[in-house]
Formats: C-alpha cells, sequence, structure tokens
C-alpha cells in the first residue's frame, strides 16, 4: 500500500498555489489543435474539488454569453501551465451547485476578508 | 538470456503519462528471483529453468527444500516455478538472480496468475446471459433457458455455457505495456489490470 502512495506522491505538482472552493481562478490550459498548440485560459469559479491524491479533480464555473459552462480539471495534470487566484471567495460549504440556480448579481460570492 | 520472472501484485493507480494523460497501472513487486536449477535434454529430458522468488522463514523450510536450495547455492525462496526453453542457455546457471531490470519501459510482458474466486456462479455472472424481466408477471428471472433442441440430437452439445465454478483459474493478461521499471525498490509498473488479488503471485514473461 505504502509503495502505491509512494509512487501517486511523486505525481502530485507542488507547484501550483493553493485554492479552494469558491476561489475565482484562471486556468491556463495547453490545448493541442492538430499540430498547433496554445494555452487557453479559463476563468471562473471553483465549485467543487472532487477526489484524493494525484486523482484529485476541479470543476470552475462560468458564465460565458449568458450561457453557463463548468469544466472539470485534473488538478495534477501536466496540461495545466499555471493558476492564478483573482480573487478569494468566502463560502460555507464545500460544493457550490447552488450557483447553478443563480444568475447575475445573486450568482456572486462574499470575498474572503484577510 | 531468462525473459521471465515472478512477482507480487501490490495494486492498482494511476499515472501521468509522457503525453499528458491518465493511465490506469498495476503495480508489481517483482523479483529478485533466482535460478534455483538447471534442466537439460540430456539429464531431464528437456530445457528448462527453475526459478524462485519470494522470502520465507527459516523455519518453515523443510529439508529437502532446504538442500534444493543450498545445491543451487541460494537462500531458500518461497514459490518456484519452472521457465520451458526451447533450446539451452547457456549464459544462466544455478544461483543466478533475476531481476526487474530485465524489462524495458515501453517493452510488452506477458503477465498471468490466479483469478479472483467466484464460486459457483450462474449464467448471467459467469457468461453474461441476459436474464428475464424482473416482474410484470414474469417468472423467469436468472435462469439459463434452452439449453438446446429437442428429440434430434436429444443430448446438450458439449461446451454449452451453464452454471458452474466462476474464477480461481489461470488467466493470463498478453500484451500490457511496461510503463515504468524502479530497479532499486523491484517495481514493475505494466498498463492496465493484471488477475488476482492483490499480494497474489504473477509470473511476468516477456512478450
Amino acid at each position: 500500500m505504502n509503495t502505491i502512495r509512494a509512487i501517486e506522491q511523486q505525481q502530485i505538482r507542488d507547484d501550483l498555489p493553493e485554492f479552494g472552493v469558491g476561489d475565482n481562478v484562471k486556468v491556463h490550459y495547453r490545448v493541442v489543435e492538430g499540430t498547433r498548440e496554445r494555452i487557453q485560459v479559463f476563468q471562473g469559479v471553483v465549485i467543487r474539488r472532487h477526489g484524493s491524491s494525484n486523482r484529485e479533480t476541479f470543476t470552475v464555473r462560468k458564465i460565458s454569453f449568458g450561457v453557463g459552462v463548468e469544466r472539470t480539471f485534473p488538478v495534477h495534470s501536466p496540461k495545466i501551465v499555471k493558476i492564478e487566484i483573482a480573487s478569494r471567495g468566502k463560502v460555507r460549504r464545500s460544493k457550490l451547485y447552488f450557483l447553478r440556480d443563480k444568475v447575475g448579481k445573486a450568482a456572486r460570492l462574499k470575498e474572503k476578508a484577510y | 538470456m531468462v525473459q521471465t520472472i515472478l512477482g507480487r501484485k501490490l495494486g492498482m493507480t494511476q499515472v501521468w503519462s509522457e503525453d499528458d494523460s491518465l493511465v490506469p497501472v498495476t503495480v508489481i513487486e517483482a523479483g529478485p528471483c533466482v535460478v534455483s536449477q538447471v534442466k537439460t535434454v540430456g539429464r531431464d529430458g528437456y530445457d528448462a529453468v527453475q526459478i524462485a522468488f519470494g522470502d520465507i522463514k527459516e523455519s518453515k523450510v523443510n529439508k529437502p527444500t532446504a538442500g534444493h536450495f543450498a545445491k543451487a547455492g541460494a537462500t531458500p525462496r518461497r514459490h518456484v516455478a519452472e521457465v520451458r526453453l526451447s533450446e539451452p542457455d547457456g549464459d544462466v546457471k544455478p544461483g543466478d538472480e533475476l531481476t526487474v531490470g530485465m524489462f524495458e519501459p515501453g517493452a510488452m510482458v506477458d503477465v498471468s496468475g490466479t483469478s479472483k474466486g467466484k464460486g459457483f456462479a450462474g449464467v448471467m455472472k459467469r457468461h453474461n446471459f441476459r436474464g428475464g424481466p424482473g416482474g410484470h408477471g414474469s417468472h423467469f428471472h436468472r435462469a439459463p433457458g434452452s439449453i438446446g433442441q429437442a428429440s434430434t440430437p436429444s443430448r446438450v452439445f458439449r461446451g454449452a455455457r451453464m452454471p458452474g465454478q466462476m474464477g480461481n483459474e489461470t488467466v493470463t493478461v498478453r500484451n500490457l505495456e511496461v510503463v515504468k521499471v524502479d530497479p532499486e525498490q523491484n517495481l514493475l509498473i505494466v498498463k492496465g489490470a493484471v488477475p488476482g488479488p492483490k499480494g497474489a503471485l504473477l509470473t511476468i514473461r516477456s512478450t
């Protein structure tokens, strides 16, 4: 069991900033289009973190042209170039699924005070 | 050189591959194995190499086994297996050590082991039969249904799929890709699943 833990531990990226549910993040993700490679930025609110160890994923939700878009990324994917934290939200639950039913001003989160 | 090694299944996990995809892998503790005997056509009627693997307490080794390993100049091991050779291999001699270093990442291997026993299983579990409706007055649920014709041939053809023992049999999974080799920790990481529970004895053979 410990050997498997150790193998998973090697896969974990520690160069990314710590972020949690409710944070507004910019995910710089490497996309391959045919032979060309470019970096795509996906900005939105983290509505869930799921799984553990090297399998962990997080879901970012944003409103694009009036339509809600959610995208799930593996946290430790080598395709993630960097993650920028735009703001930290103050939330009291681990999954922000209630944001799906809210639009406009109601879908805002309070910012965490430091 | 012999391209076979014995190992122990440690479990499964996922690793990131070089092309950025998550690959399901099995971690195997493979080797070190010791050559405990070399059989030749002249003496034994066929060419083979006997390899042994696994720690064992000295008090658990009986005298004949201890003597067999002492003859090869090796410490006793728990598991012994034979690898048939099509022609004599001059390089191997008793006492030689076989390590996981014989495999390269990217190579293909066949892995044999004993599958998890499922006991006496019905046709739905054992042969993926469809079964009948659950409700609506149906009394036909998990039974196999027809197993053949009537008075001609008035027998059941051999090989008809029926309930019976499932699992606990030797299964070989062929053409598994070696993802990573760690000679220091004797680890072999292959893509995909291999038979048996964690801790099961496996035979890993170069394809």
